[in-house]
């Protein structure tokens, strides 16, 4: 287990993400944020506790790939990078969404060294990430790949046919991330296009399937922690229960927060809101 | 149907596109350790048993999902590896359109695509299985080099040319037997051949349908009329030099091609005419904007008037 410090660092994290996100939200403009709220917490760990990567070496051969493969999620995974090194968080703020800039509403390997593909259409990722770890399996290498998908994007047919082939070329080493918010552009996913149960429908395509709470930084890490080795034979899916919009209370569970962006006096409201709550959470620790 | 008796000084005997690549994948694969090959259950139909045999560790079938194939020959891609992916020209173009597109075209990675049963060469398996659309699919795709081969020992070349090429490359091959029209041609990727003089008409003409244009001319000579052939086996880029060229010294051009007339060969040289300013007379032979009925491919050819009858007669009427 670690320890409690890195939790609470990694939450502190979260919170600053979250609030960097509103930021991008207000002086950016249109953002995907109710699922980059949704995905915070995820990416946090992924980024912060998970990933061997280095942004001053972005070809190192011995680096974890990861697949933002809902790419819609752009903003988690600029922040997350930009915490990283990969890039000024300046130049997010400064040209996100503006003529020419390299930071647009999905992300572009071509513009973003450290960016290990393009993604933004949906149900593309897992078959990607099943070539790299294919790849590393070739080369005998032993880093993890590691994709983010949405649970809308499980609606497309392709993401299955990448599971299946996951299991088949038996990948141990890739590690999918399922945001399960409940939410997809429409609406609520199981008005929409029913896709549960997806933990037993990912189980009974070969996969090892863990549930948890997309939120819970102390679960997650357990998760990364307890990983099956490289080497094993299934590649192991974990199904993140999240809030789309998590952390601000009028963008949580409303599918019009898909995306959108806020004003000055908006963006204060919700960094006090993110962050009185994470104070109360703080006191609660014993 | 009209049989014409072929002149075999023109063409030089038969081979099938697909088993000479088949062949030359695996002399490649032994030299190149960074070739894979992937397929989508059509491993027997694509030749590629041998590659298949020769290195098991470098060839994936992924069964029938030619969507999730392009996604992970991306992924392979993007490690270093050097994939060439092969199935039917309607699923390499349509049923897998968008991981084309997005997945490798977009982020111009090395994937080789070499896609059969192009054009109505599936003969009665009819328009599912036609790749008609697929030049004019593929030649939209930014980044995207387009080819089809006129020649089935072309395809020896055209591997190791592809392979010179840093993104994309989507090759058509036909199901048959195709003619051996060229004696040790130099292949240059968006270089046209010449593959016959003449200076009253050009062919213009890829793929499949190069006997056919063949035939014609030879008919076309024997009333009397000169007849170059263009082989611009590279749809795109085109070698607009070699069009323009063709269009000022012959003044009619005809294009023919197994595939729609429209957005392929017929309206990639339109574009370049146009484009230039050259004035000619000029005719699009290829299926027309129809699904094709069932047929065996030449009777479709004749059918849809671009076997050597058909396009000798078309030349004729535009001389008028």
């Amino acid at each position: 287990m670690p320890d409690q410090q890195t939790i609470e660092h990694l939450k502190d994290k979260a919170l600053e993400m979250r609030k960097n996100l509103l930021k991008l939200c207000h002086y950016g403009g249109w953002l995907h944020v109710g699922g980059d709220l949704s995905i915070t917490d995820v990416m946090t760990v992924i980024f912060e506790y998970m990933l061997h990567v280095d942004p001053a070496r972005v070809d190192w051969e011995e680096r974890d790939r990861f697949i933002l493969s809902k790419g819609h999620g752009a903003g988690a995974l600029y922040m997350s990078m930009a915490n990283k090194g990969f890039f000024e968080p300046k130049e997010i703020f400064r040209t996100y969404g503006k003529l020419g800039t390299r930071f647009g509403m999905h992300p572009c390997r071509d513009e973003l060294p450290g960016v290990e593909m393009s993604t933004g259409s949906l149900g593309h990722g897992l078959s990607i990430a099943v070539g790299l770890a294919l790849s590393a399996k070739l080369k005998k290498q032993a880093h993890r790949v590691v994709a983010v998908m949405g649970d809308g994007e499980c609606d497309e047919g392709t993401v299955w046919e990448g599971a299946m082939a996951a299991a088949h070329y038996k990948l141990g080493n890739l590690t999918a991330f399922v945001d399960k918010n409940g939410l997809s552009l429409d609406g609520f996913t199981k008005d929409i296009m029913n896709i549960e149960p997806l933990d037993e429908k990912f189980s009974s395509f070969g996969w090892n399937v863990v549930n948890l709470d997309g939120h819970d930084v102390a679960a997650l890490v357990d998760v990364v922690d307890n990983l099956p080795p490289v080497t094993t034979e299934k590649p192991t899916v974990v199904i993140a229960k999240t809030v789309k919009g998590k952390g601000v209370a009028f963008m949580e569970n409303n599918y019009k927060w898909h995306a959108g962006t806020v004003d000055e006096e908006t963006l204060k409201e919700c960094c006090a809101e993110l962050d009185t709550k994470r104070e109360s959470e703080r006191t609660l620790q014993p | 149907m009209t049989n014409v008796s072929l002149d075999f000084t023109q063409i030089l005997g038969f081979q099938s596109a697909r088993e000479v690549y088949g062949k030359k994948l695996v002399e490649l694969g032994a030299e190149r350790k960074d070739i894979v090959v992937l397929t989508a259950d059509l491993l027997a139909s694509n030749k590629l048993g041998e590659f298949q045999m020769a290195f098991p560790d470098r060839f994936f079938n992924v069964g029938v999902a030619e969507a999730n194939m392009m996604g992970i020959a991306a992924g392979l891609a993007l490690e270093g590896w050097v994939p060439f992916v092969s199935t039917f020209a309607t699923f390499a173009s349509m049923r897998a359109c968008e991981q084309v597109r997005t997945d490798i075209a977009y982020v111009n990675l090395s994937v080789k695509i070499i896609a059969t049963m192009s054009g109505v060469s599936g003969g009665a398996a009819g328009p599912t299985h036609s790749g008609i659309e697929d030049m004019g699919i593929m030649r939209g795709m930014p980044n995207m080099t387009v080819i089809a081969p006129s020649d089935p020992l072309q395809m020896t070349q055209f591997v190791e040319e592809a392979l010179e090429v840093p993104g994309p490359v989507y090759i058509r091959l036909g199901r048959g037997d195709d003619p051996v029209i060229y004696h040790d041609q130099k292949i240059e990727i968006g270089k046209a051949i010449v593959a016959r003089e003449g200076s009253d008409v050009t062919i213009v003409a890829c793929g499949t349908v190069m006997r056919d244009a063949l035939e014609a001319r030879q008919q076309l000579e024997n009333d009397g009329v000169s007849v170059r052939v263009l082989d611009v086996h590279t749809v795109k880029p085109i070698d607009t030099e070699a069009v323009v060229a063709a269009a000022k010294e012959t003044g009619h051009v005809v294009t023919v091609e197994d595939h729609l007339t429209t957005g392929g060969l017929g309206s990639a040289v339109a574009e370049v005419l146009a484009e230039s300013g050259t004035s000619c007379r000029f005719k699009r032979l290829g299926i027309p904007d129809t699904f094709p009925i069932i047929g065996e491919p030449h009777e479709l050819f004749h059918y849809y008037g671009y076997d050597a009858e058909g396009i000798s007669d078309t030349v004729k009427q535009i001389l008028k």
